[in-house]
């Protein structure tokens, strides 16, 4: 099964390269924007997906800078 | 390509270059020996236009151990058991299309050059041109994002980038210059060549897997002048991995410290087939490479994809046959794919298999020896070529605020922004660091146990004033040697050898023949002059963006020798009280003319460069680093870009100590304080220390307070050295925002 | 005194603390596959970009197989040093408290810094007066140092800060201008500075000597 980590700094912690997106997005005429942040995506295929927490807790991402969201295939079919 | 034009048109041949291989074949080429043809007979791999010029250059001398030709050339250092392997290479085009990826891999590549002949790389130095940053958003983007690959690839790598120069001028607005030295050292007796030998030897391609990177790159983006939608060459641009070259380099290392390889040679532009059409070349033998043992990282390529692919990071090995297991082991353990693709030959051809049939087949002297080698039709150009810039200073501005304003300028303001993205000091050989001394100063050996006795080093400079070639292509370049030479002086070396980049325009076109043309007769003499034998180089033209072509910049490294790294000689004034002079070959004769000022004051590049006395020049180099040699000088500096007054400048800025100084009596005052020439430097000591210099060296005065204080006849220029500090520090972070 | 100093894929700074380390003692490279520490007395965990700090600085290298060998003999109270990418390691392996994140300025920056000496329990600063200055290159990123603030009293509270940048020094932006930390024993400390390349005057100092005098002091001690 193919599945999607995404992975983002942790809310309050200052994410130096979504502000520097934030505030370069003005610059080219895009006003409305706000909380830009910037992370990783991780794709991989699985057989078993219910280990891709531990995965995600043990390598994919730091827990304690980082927090992680993982979308399988059906679940990002669903939302596009 | 349109429709009705024909494949070996598209690929960049002549319709007679066409016919000369299909003479040299005695039938018409497939579609991968026509690819592999038009690389091996472009500008970029057959040297079609400057083969002939280039010959002029002295390449011999007692210290050269290999001269041009292998992948970068060396010199002995040291006791005589050491090697220093060096090279200047350009990635111009590719970065003006790709900033970081184009610059990042252009230090990939120059590396694998050093590493290939088994040296150690020590250090990179970057030539770096660009647009004028004030008036051009691309400037500014492809300076920051060019430093940043440079730095991304040198940090990655574990190589220090220790020194380097920057110009901004307009004729480089669409087509930046980004050239890469990169200095190795090797002991003599493991130097190792990349002529294949030994029929029934088997080839090895290591390093990462190929695809279809810069597929094209070498004729199309290499060889043709930049213009319109150049966003649609974007997907040639090859990718750098340097954790890869990491593991590369270090595999290539302990394959030739273990004696495993008969030869060995980096995968550059052209890829497999370039690199194995002078492996043979210069083994005189032949190849066979099944390109369908390659590892790819897509599977369906074609094979002429997989010949003229130019993916970043692979190496070409010969093995002897019962060594081919231990060779495998070693990549294995640095994880980079090892692969015999092929076999040595007698048959003094490349043939191309795929999967055992065979696809190509070329004689290899038709690839390397037969490309055809063109004259050039040099013409002096009647007018002036290159338009004046935009005037920044007036003329009537008093002389304290022109140098202000000069140090705030581009071209001489703090490179701090710069080299601090670079780490400068890994490998722990870094003795003078960037804005320290004129000449970057690297320890021979840095296990400093015996700290006591003497720790030679190498220096290393780079410079090449494109403005000044613009207005005497001749004179500019010998300019350009001279400042290395004057570099290295300051730093109590003397120079050992030299290489070169010739970054010019379309050298069909007869005036920039005559650029190119003018300036290696330059380099020629002043190198004859001087005794700094040639040892590799290489050569970019096509340079012409939209606003026609580039300023000739011939880009010069030079490495030198100095007995004890303890004495090298720094920028900066040392202590409160110290005399300073200025110490001057007797034709010195500074002049506006293609100077700093002059183009901040809206002139255009032309006017006649002051006649320079190389002889003259040559002793005064000596003596001057004969003086720092001994230790008893603080400081010393060439005069160059800006002229006198900032160099004195620059002197006050390194150290952050004012000087009350009184300038000789000149007929221009003027000049005297801007105008630039070869043959002066600035030093500061102890008097005695700088007398004896002897009839070199002019007391000016004394070194201290807060300001930089120049008086004499016509001369009155006082700045504070904190105003200079801040105008000098802010200028290129300011200009970025 | 035996220094153990680990290559990874990707080390750059492996020979530098190699050459530093042996002005104290001996030294030898450890390959990222060893699992044999015998005769070791001190590790340390060069700069670099380990296994090409793809994923995040320092994740994979902490899986690598001498790390499990780290592990249990920084568990055991050996001396273990991590200099910037390996400080990022150790905080990676838990055997830090904290993380690295990118500088500020999102750019590799290369530095010569000062840092203050605090007093604290790591036996890697042991030769050190509290309050000494010392001249140090950092060069690096990812050199931030962060942790939750509950976090940073606990190591500030319990003598874990070893080196801070002085004000004007600090150019990645870390929390309380945090250079290097230890683990509540003291014998395992992070910084992002390079002591490895502060040797010798010069190449442009040589306070950096002092962490490795320090560990000698604690090997002979």
């Amino acid at each position: 099964m193919k599945v999607r980590v995404l992975i983002r700094p942790k809310a309050g912690i200052l994410d130096a390269q979504g502000q520097t997106v934030e505030r370069a997005l003005p610059a080219l005429g895009f006003d409305d924007v706000r909380n830009v942040h910037v992370g990783r995506l991780v794709e991989l295929e699985v057989d078993n997906p219910a280990r891709v927490a531990e995965m995600c807790e043990r390598l994919l991402a730091n827990p304690l800078i980082e927090d992680y969201e993982i979308v399988t295939a059906a679940a990002d079919g669903a939302r596009t | 390509m349109s429709a009705t034009e024909s494949p070996h048109r598209a690929l960049g041949l002549t319709d007679f270059e066409y016919d000369l291989i299909v003479e040299k074949l005695g039938r018409d080429p497939n579609g991968v020996e026509l690819a592999i043809f038009s690389l091996m007979w472009s500008e970029h791999c057959g040297y079609k236009h400057s083969r002939k010029l280039l010959g002029q250059l002295p390449t011999e001398g007692p210290r050269v151990v290999m001269g041009p030709g292998e992948n970068a050339g060396a010199v002995s250092v040291g006791d005589g058991s050491l090697a220093c392997a060096f090279k200047v290479e350009s990635h111009n085009h590719p970065s003006a299309v790709e900033p970081f990826q184009g610059a990042a891999t252009g230090v990939g590549g120059i590396l694998r050059d050093i590493f290939a002949i088994g040296a150690r790389p020590i250090a990179v130095l970057d030539s770096l041109r660009f647009g004028e940053l004030e008036h051009s958003a691309r400037s500014r983007y492809l300076l920051e994002h060019a430093v940043a690959g440079i730095g991304h690839y040198g940090n990655s790598i574990g190589v220090p980038t220790v020194g380097g120069e920057i110009y901004f001028e307009a004729p480089y607005e669409q087509n930046c210059l980004i050239n890469v030295l990169c200095v190795g050292l090797i002991e003599q007796d493991k130097l190792i060549r990349s002529a294949a030998a030994g029929v029934g030897n088997v080839v090895v391609l290591f390093g990462a897997r190929t695809g279809r990177d810069g597929i094209g790159g070498a004729s199309v983006l290499a060889s043709a002048e930049l213009g319109e939608g150049d966003e649609s060459k974007r997907p040639t641009v090859q990718i750098g991995d340097p954790f890869e070259e990491n593991k590369v380099m270090h595999c290539s290392l302990e394959l030739l410290d273990k004696g495993l390889l008969v030869a060995l040679q980096d995968l550059g532009a052209a890829g497999l087939t370039s690199s194995a059409s002078e492996m043979a070349s210069k083994g005189e033998v032949g190849l066979d490479i099944d390109v369908r043992r390659v590892p790819l990282r897509e599977a369906d390529m074609e094979p002429f994809e997989i010949m003229i692919s130019e993916s970043q990071e692979r190496m070409l090995c010969v093995v002897e046959p019962q060594r081919l297991d231990e060779v495998l082991a070693v990549c294995e353990r640095w994880e980079v794919h090892g692969t015999a693709i092929g076999e040595v030959t007698d048959t003094r051809t490349l043939r191309v298999f795929d999967a055992g049939e065979l696809v190509g087949e070329m004689p290899v002297t038709a690839l390397v020896d037969d490309c055809p080698v063109y004259d050039l039709e040099p013409a002096e150009p009647a007018s002036q070529m290159y338009p004046a810039s935009d005037p920044v200073i007036g003329a009537g501005l008093e002389q304290g605020a022109t140098l202000l304003a000069m140090i705030g300028s581009g071209n001489l303001s703090s490179r701090r922004w710069v080299y601090e993205q670079y780490d400068q000091i890994v490998g722990s050989r870094t003795v003078r660091r960037p804005a320290q001394a004129d000449a970057a100063v690297l320890l021979l050996e840095p296990d400093a146990k015996q700290s006591e006795g003497p720790r030679p080093a190498l220096a290393i400079s780079i410079d090449g004033n494109g403005r000044r070639v613009a207005c005497d292509p001749y004179r500019g370049a010998v300019e350009a040697v001279l400042e290395c030479s004057a570099n290295l002086a300051c730093v109590g070396a003397e120079p050992l050898g030299l290489t070169n980049c010739l970054n010019f325009g379309n050298p069909e076109k007869p005036h920039i023949a005559w650029q190119l043309s003018r300036a290696v007769a330059g380099l020629a003499d002043v190198c004859r002059s001087l005794s700094v034998p040639v040892v590799g180089g290489n050569v970019s033209l096509y340079n012409e963006g939209g606003g026609g072509p580039i300023f000739p910049t011939p880009v010069v490294g030079m490495v030198g020798e100095l007995p004890d790294a303890r004495t090298a000689g720094r920028i900066g004034f040392r202590d409160e009280g110290e005399v300073v002079a200025l110490v001057a070959a007797p034709s010195w004769k500074p002049s506006l003319a293609g100077s700093e000022l002059a183009k901040l004051r809206g002139e255009a590049p032309a006017g006649a460069l002051p006649t320079v006395d190389v002889g003259e020049i040559g002793a005064l180099h000596t003596a001057v680093r004969q003086a720092v040699r001994t230790g008893s000088l603080s400081s010393a500096h060439d005069v160059a870009d800006g002229g006198l007054a900032v160099a004195l400048a620059e002197c006050c800025l390194s150290s952050g100590l004012g000087a009350r100084l009184e300038l000789p009596t000149h007929e221009d005052p003027e000049a005297l304080l801007f105008g630039e020439s070869p043959g002066a430097f600035v030093v500061s000591g102890s008097s005695r220390a700088v007398r004896d210099l002897g009839e070199y060296a002019e007391i000016l005065g004394e070194v201290g307070g807060p300001n930089l204080k120049l008086r004499g006849h016509g001369i009155d220029l006082t700045v504070r050295v904190d105003a200079l500090e801040l105008t000098h520090g802010e200028a290129l972070p300011s200009l970025l925002q | 005194m035996n220094f153990g100093v680990i290559r990874f894929p990707g080390s750059c700074d492996e020979t530098d603390a190699l050459l530093a380390a042996r002005r104290v003692g001996d030294a030898r490279l450890l390959w990222h596959t060893d699992r044999d520490l015998t005769g070791i007395d001190a590790i340390i965990i060069p700069g670099g970009f380990s296994y090409g700090d793809y994923l995040r600085v320092g994740a994979i290298a902490r899986f690598s197989p001498v790390m499990a060998e780290v592990e249990r003999f920084a568990g055991h109270g050996g001396l273990v040093l991590g200099i910037c990418n390996g400080f990022q390691v150790l905080c990676e392996a838990g055997l830090l408290p904290g993380a690295l994140l990118p500088n500020t300025s999102l750019r590799f920056t290369c530095r010569q810094v000062e840092l203050e000496v605090t007093k604290s329990r790591s036996r890697w600063t042991s030769a050190c007066e509290p309050s000494e200055l010392l001249s140090i290159p950092a060069k690096h990123q990812a050199g931030r140092y962060w942790a939750p603030d509950p976090v940073l009293d606990e190591i500030e509270e319990g003598g874990q800060v070893a080196l801070r940048y002085v004000p004007g020094n600090n150019f990645n932006g870390s929390s309380r201008d945090i250079a290097g930390v230890c683990n509540r024993a003291g014998n395992v400390m992070g910084l992002m500075p390079h002591p490895e390349h502060a040797v010798d005057e010069l190449t442009g100092s040589a306070d950096g000597l002092k962490l490795f005098e320090s560990a000698l002091a604690m090997a002979l001690a």
